[in-house]
């Protein structure tokens, strides 16, 4: 009988210190697994460089997901100013590299010198790429929302977070793959 | 229920989402009141409590005689779903249970940080739960709650289900945790300092936390379990260079904060009890709340102590051993704050007050059990013997399952806003009082005598000490009536409750029971710490604000 008229009490929080929280908490929990797999990686094939896949073709991959991440901070720079042409393009450009990434990793999956299932090398291999190829999917779609919503214009230099929060995933992302980079092809 | 429940409906892109409850119908949709929510996880998780009890019995059933009369699939598959319904089903997701139904309103929020996230997190339990038993019947698991290859890569089908299943429930405790933490951190009412925050709002950080770093790495190893099953990857399997013992030092990776998972809030709820019914501040705030984030750190390193005899470094064995020794500390630094919490108190021994004592008993001799458990050479005696089903029930029963049985009765009136009948009350405490310490008291002697546990026969020496446990295991089970028909009839016809019947200084009962749908007509502001019992400051530990007092300060 009272709620109705009562204003409700709301102990609203600072909504950009929320999500910003929010999304580094989601962040920690997706270092642990990922990094659960690094550890699985080192007991499993010992230390050392011990797999010996296509070095030049890890770094053509790396060197993707980088130049994606430069497209993708000077997007978010662009509609920080403003600028939704300058933004969409660049997003679009981080979402064709992000494609390109995924077409790389299943040229290198089926050139691999092991299967799925051959040894603990094809488990370790295939895992923590696909594991890792899941995440960028799950990035590109993110990406492709974004660029969606941002040809509607519905970002704006003082509302974005939708964007901001697309960027942190794709760094994050991409330090991911650099890690993984060194511990799968390097080491 | 109450007069000031009613419900909202909102369009969002989801379709139809509900707020708060008008009729009991509104339990089963889609949620999005932490209160309603809260009440969801304790049916829920209630029901699968009294599945798994059912299944401890027919456990205790098949032991009352030492030959077998169950195969030894079924036995298996009984204690395999009786674990994992008891740890993934009950004690995890009740918890969580009591930290949504009173975090937002202890800490003077409306809700939690994220209502929609909070009920995809219930409405994974059921799921997650509904796929773990469902492998009970398509095929049954043998491999325990703890699933060790290369029993568990054997081919029932229900083991493919189980660790879905726990996949699924890992993801709502996850999905809980980031949900608790920025709720605490971000929602508190004015006036309400990290300080003054109640211990149960703690112990949520700490437990929190510990799902956080812990969850993924055991989702992760369930992965990878599951690629070998279906896929035929090998992580696992020794003759392609894979290795056993990594998903025991991943899986107990998670599994020994689990421990603390399960425990941690309860503490929680035992510091919110204590000084109520002594009518006294907390003794050591600050060391109970340190001690929860030392217990969360220290708990990460210890999890090799589950493996003394798997075949770890025999050198490894020692830090292990004396990590798990140095928990007992921060332990003991609770267990003595309660005691001088009660001490020179005027002790009132209601129903929540017998449940929160008889937790401190029996989860010190569960803590002390665990000790001698921890020191390598007694390790190898007992291990795997009744002396660790001992001791782990001393823990979770008499230590968690004590705890919600204390929370359930002393926030059943702010819940359902009448009160519980206090002399079934405190039958049900000396029914499960008395039924627990006869079942699981005389397994230490058994554990120490050798009798293996998991097994469905056993030597016939142990048959009396076994009977006396089965016993006492049926009337622990019996014991779980008094406690159904006293909630039920009591949340339908109970005397009705004042708002504060326990004179708590805490939020939650500074507001109607139940609560509003929208928890507080206006803002509490927060002039006092929680457990200002007897320091000479009027009745209640908040001011009613003016209305200006409830604009919060720009940031
Ligand atoms: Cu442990």
């Amino acid at each position: 009988m009272t709620a109705h008229t009562l204003a409700p009490a709301r102990t609203a929080p600072d909504e950009g210190l929320k999500r910003r929280l929010s999304l580094w908490l989601f962040f920690v929990s997706e270092t642990m697994m990922f990094g659960s797999l690094i550890l699985v990686r080192f007991h499993l094939w010992g230390p050392g460089r011990v797999a010996h896949l296509d070095q030049v073709l890890g770094l053509d991959l790396t060197t993707i997901l980088l130049l994606s991440s430069g497209t993708m901070a000077h997007a978010e720079a662009l509609i920080g100013k403003g600028d939704r042409k300058g933004f969409v393009r660049y997003i679009a450009a981080t979402l064709i590299l992000g494609l390109l990434f995924l077409v790389g990793l299943g040229y290198e999956w089926a050139h691999a010198p092991f299967g799925p299932t051959q040894g603990v090398f094809g488990a370790v291999f295939f895992t923590m790429t696909g594991m890792h190829g899941a995440h960028v999917l799950g990035g590109v779609i993110f990406l492709f929302i974004v660029l969606l919503r941002g040809l509607r214009g519905r970002y704006s230099a003082e509302s974005h977070w939708g964007a901001e929060a697309c960027a942190m995933y794709w760094h994050f992302v991409d330090v991911v793959w650099v890690f993984y980079y060194m511990v799968l092809y390097l080491l | 229920m109450s007069d000031n429940a009613h419900t909202e409906t909102t369009h969002s892109a989801a379709g139809f989402v509900r707020h708060g409850a008008a009729s009991w119908r509104d339990y089963f949709t889609f949620n999005t009141d932490h209160k309603v929510i809260g009440i969801q996880y304790f049916v829920t998780t209630f029901t699968f409590f009294l599945v798994g009890g059912l299944l401890a019995m027919l456990i205790r059933y098949e032991l009352l005689t030492p030959p077998a009369e169950f195969s030894t699939t079924t036995y298996n598959s009984l204690f395999t779903i009786h674990g994992s319904i008891m740890i993934f089903l009950w004690v995890i997701p009740a918890m969580a249970g009591f930290g949504n139904y009173l975090v937002p309103l202890m800490i003077g929020a409306d809700d939690m940080a994220y209502p929609r996230l909070n009920a995809t997190s219930f409405w994974l339990i059921p799921i997650g739960g509904l796929t773990i038993i469902a492998g009970y019947f398509v095929g049954q698991s043998n491999s325990g709650w703890t699933a060790y290859p290369p029993l568990s890569l054997q081919p029932p089908v229900g083991q493919t289900l189980w660790i879905v299943g726990v996949i699924i429930l890992g993801t709502s405790s996850l999905l809980g945790a980031i949900n608790f933490l920025v709720t605490i951190a971000l929602m508190r009412a004015p006036g309400l300092t990290p300080g003054r925050l109640p211990l149960f709002c703690w112990a949520m950080v700490s437990t929190s936390l510990m799902a956080l770093f812990a969850t993924p790495v055991l989702t992760a190893a369930l992965i990878m379990l599951l690629l070998e099953r279906l896929l035929g990857m090998n992580f696992f399997n020794v003759n392609e260079g894979g290795d056993p013992l990594m998903w025991q030092h991943l899986f107990w990776f998670y599994s020994h904060p689990a421990v603390y998972i399960m425990v941690l809030p309860g503490m929680g709820l035992v510091s919110e009890i204590l000084p109520v019914f002594s009518r006294k501040p907390v003794f050591g705030y600050k060391a109970i709340a340190a001690s929860s984030m030392a217990i969360a750190i220290i708990g990460f390193a210890v999890w090799g102590h589950h493996m003394f005899t798997s075949g770890m470094n025999p050198w490894l064995r020692i830090p292990f051993m004396l990590g798990s020794m140095v928990i007992a500390v921060p332990t003991g630094v609770k267990i003595f704050n309660w005691l001088g919490t009660i001490w020179g108190g005027k002790i009132d021994l209601k129903t929540p007050m017998l449940f929160a004592l008889g937790f401190l008993g029996m989860f010190t001799i569960g803590g002390l059990s665990g000790v001698t458990l921890a020191s390598v050479p007694v390790d190898i005696h007992v291990t795997d013997t009744y002396y660790v089903v001992a001791h782990l029930h001393y823990v979770l029963f008499g230590g968690s399952v004590f705890a919600l049985y204390a929370a359930l009765y002393m926030w059943f009136p702010k819940i359902t806003g009448r009160m519980y009948n206090e002399a079934w009350g405190k039958i049900h405490f000396w029914l499960n009082f008395v039924g627990f310490n006869l079942t699981f008291l005389p397994m230490h002697w058994l554990g120490l005598q050798g009798m293996p546990r998991r097994v469905a026969e056993y030597a016939p020496q142990f048959q009396t000490v076994n009977q006396i446990a089965s016993i006492g295991g049926f009337l622990l089970g019996i014991s779980a009536l008094p406690f159904l028909v006293n909630a039920l009839v009591s949340w339908a016809r109970g005397p009705k409750a004042v708002d504060n019947p326990w004179r708590s200084l805490t939020l939650e009962w500074q507001t109607t029971s139940p609560p509003p749908v929208h928890n507080f007509a206006v803002t509490p502001v927060v002039t006092h710490g929680p457990y200002d019992y007897g320091v000479g400051i009027a009745p209640t530990g908040v001011a009613a604000p003016a209305a200006a007092a409830a604009a919060p300060a720009g940031d």
